[in-house]
């Protein structure tokens, strides 16, 4: 299928001419709002823990769902029950889910849910369990989830441009090999796609500690880097500094981080922020599992950096590739977004070869430059897009982990 | 002796480097190599350094700053000659 190229609004003003980045295409699902998916997930999504007994049971019943069982949705109050809200809501919107079944315990927040992911215009059933029980439940909903997986085997994948990805990234087991060579590589992929008219994603506002005054300066302008600026430091003042025991708590570094050579948050944060490259600048910045509105580029979501919490973020936020440099070796994925696993660490990729998608231990090595890993980085996530099970798709990693910002009611 | 580096270092103005072969003992003459720029020199490996962790190109004294990527990455608390392994024994945040 022919396709012309896609218009880009906010691909920048200097921009001249296409790169060999411009007529890159992907077989994708374009959904209801115009957004493009590259997985077709029937999700069976609990409103709070007490329903993911009910989810799972559905899920069994009909096979080709997914439930994504999870600790919490009760008795939270104030941002922390917004933060809530936002990811089931962006969870269920996003572009890689066809339909959604959602359980909750009662009907109001149930219907909170359902209503906000219908905005996307796709289909969504939801079902409350008082007054009914398990059973009654899980025979309606199975149901309503095997008429969604009718229709969504039927959805084909169409043609669509690179301009119309959302691609998040974060990086995870830290060590220096990914200062050095896979958080480059993910840099050098924004800075050829994030022209092309990509939507990205980058954050871990704790692990930006020791590079702030580099991050503040990549953002397009004064305005929205005194505001990221003010964004960290009250993670700083009432997080850190509120709550310390040691060096960033004993954490910042990780036991693997330090097991890896880095040894200070100040190394680790300058390596963290080779992610966004030489010339990527953000545009905004979202709050936890808020939805980009600014246009196409580059934003920071405030988010934790632990991998699973700030992927199910991202993946909220709409991201619907993740991009995921290790050192030591992490091992996350997340149910409805394919993780890819990029590594410059050749131990890494002898001990532990089955969890990495892209080997770019070549940089180590002097024989692969970081140009050429950004195009094989590029190319991974153009194969993913069609439809190529990552490794923690294949391994069956879906961790699926609610940020909490403090204790409930 | 191969063209594969033992140790890479990012910038010019740094004064620590990253091992990046598995396996290096004390006494090895390492090939080592500035990404930003490609250029090489060799340098005596003072101690058995793991895959990943850090050597001084020269010698830090214990009050010295860390420096890598050209940008302050903490201070050196005990001395460390040239070669030495640098890690959270001898250098640590500023921060706390």
């Amino acid at each position: 299928m022919f396709t012309h190229i896609i218009a880009k609004p906010n691909a920048g003003k200097d921009r001249k001419m296409a790169s060999k980045y411009s007529n890159i295409t992907f077989k994708g699902f374009r959904r209801e709002n115009g957004r493009v998916g590259v997985r077709n997930h029937v999700l069976i999504l609990p409103v709070d823990d007490i329903s993911n007994a009910a989810c799972e049971a559905v899920a069994n019943n009909v096979k080709g769902t997914m439930a994504i069982p999870h600790a919490y949705g009760r008795l939270q109050f104030g941002e922390d029950l917004e933060v809530h809200f936002r990811t089931m809501i962006g969870t269920g919107s996003n572009a890689n889910v066809h339909s959604v079944v959602v359980i909750g315990i009662e009907p109001d927040w149930t219907k909170r849910i359902a209503d906000g992911i219908r905005e996307t215009g796709k289909e969504v059933a939801e079902f409350s369990i008082e007054q009914k029980g398990d059973f009654e439940t899980i025979r309606a909903a199975s149901w309503a989830a095997k008429d969604f997986v009718h229709k969504a085997t039927e959805v084909q994948r169409e043609e669509c441009s690179i301009s119309e990805l959302w691609v998040s990234t974060k990086c995870g087991e830290s060590d220096t090999t990914t200062g050095l060579g896979s958080c480059p590589t993910v840099g050098n992929m924004y800075d050829k796609l994030l022209p092309e008219g990509i939507t990205g994603f980058f954050g871990e506002t704790s692990e930006i500690t020791g590079a702030e005054h580099i991050c503040q300066k990549r953002a397009i302008n004064e305005e929205v880097g005194e505001r990221w600026y003010k964004m960290w430091k009250a993670y700083q003042d009432d997080v850190i500094f509120a709550h310390q025991t040691d060096d960033l708590s004993d954490s910042q570094p990780t036991k693997g981080n330090i097991l890896g050579g880095l040894t200070t948050i100040e190394e680790k944060a300058l390596g963290n922020l080779e992610k966004i490259g030489r010339t990527s600048q953000y545009i905004d910045i979202l709050d936890p599992a808020e939805q980009p509105n600014s246009g196409k580029g580059l934003y920071f979501m405030d988010s934790s950096s632990a991998a699973a919490e700030c992927v199910t973020l991202m993946a909220a936020g709409g991201a619907v590739i993740h991009t995921f440099p290790t050192g030591q070796g992490n091992v996350v994925g997340n149910p409805i977004v394919p993780v890819i696993k990029i590594t410059a660490n050749p131990r890494t990729v002898r001990t532990m070869g089955e969890h990495i998608d892209v080997d770019v231990s070549g940089i180590l090595r002097r024989d692969q430059t970081i140009d050429e890993a950004g195009d094989a980085l590029i190319d991974m996530i153009r194969r993913t897009a069609n439809g190529r099970n990552t490794a923690a798709e294949a391994l069956g990693h879906r961790e699926f982990s609610m940020t909490k910002l403090y204790r409930s009611a | 002796m191969s063209n594969i580096p033992h140790l890479l270092v990012h910038d010019h103005e740094d004064n620590v480097g990253v091992v990046v072969v598995e396996g290096l003992t004390a006494g090895t003459e390492m090939f080592c190599c500035v990404t930003h720029d490609n250029s090489t020199f060799t340098l005596t490996a003072g101690a058995d350094v793991p895959i990943g962790h850090k050597i001084a190109l020269k010698d830090l004294k214990n009050g010295d700053t860390a420096v890598k990527y050209g940008e302050d990455i903490g201070k050196i608390i005990a001395d460390i000659p040239k070669g030495g392994h640098v890690h959270t024994h001898n250098c640590k945040t500023k921060r706390w």
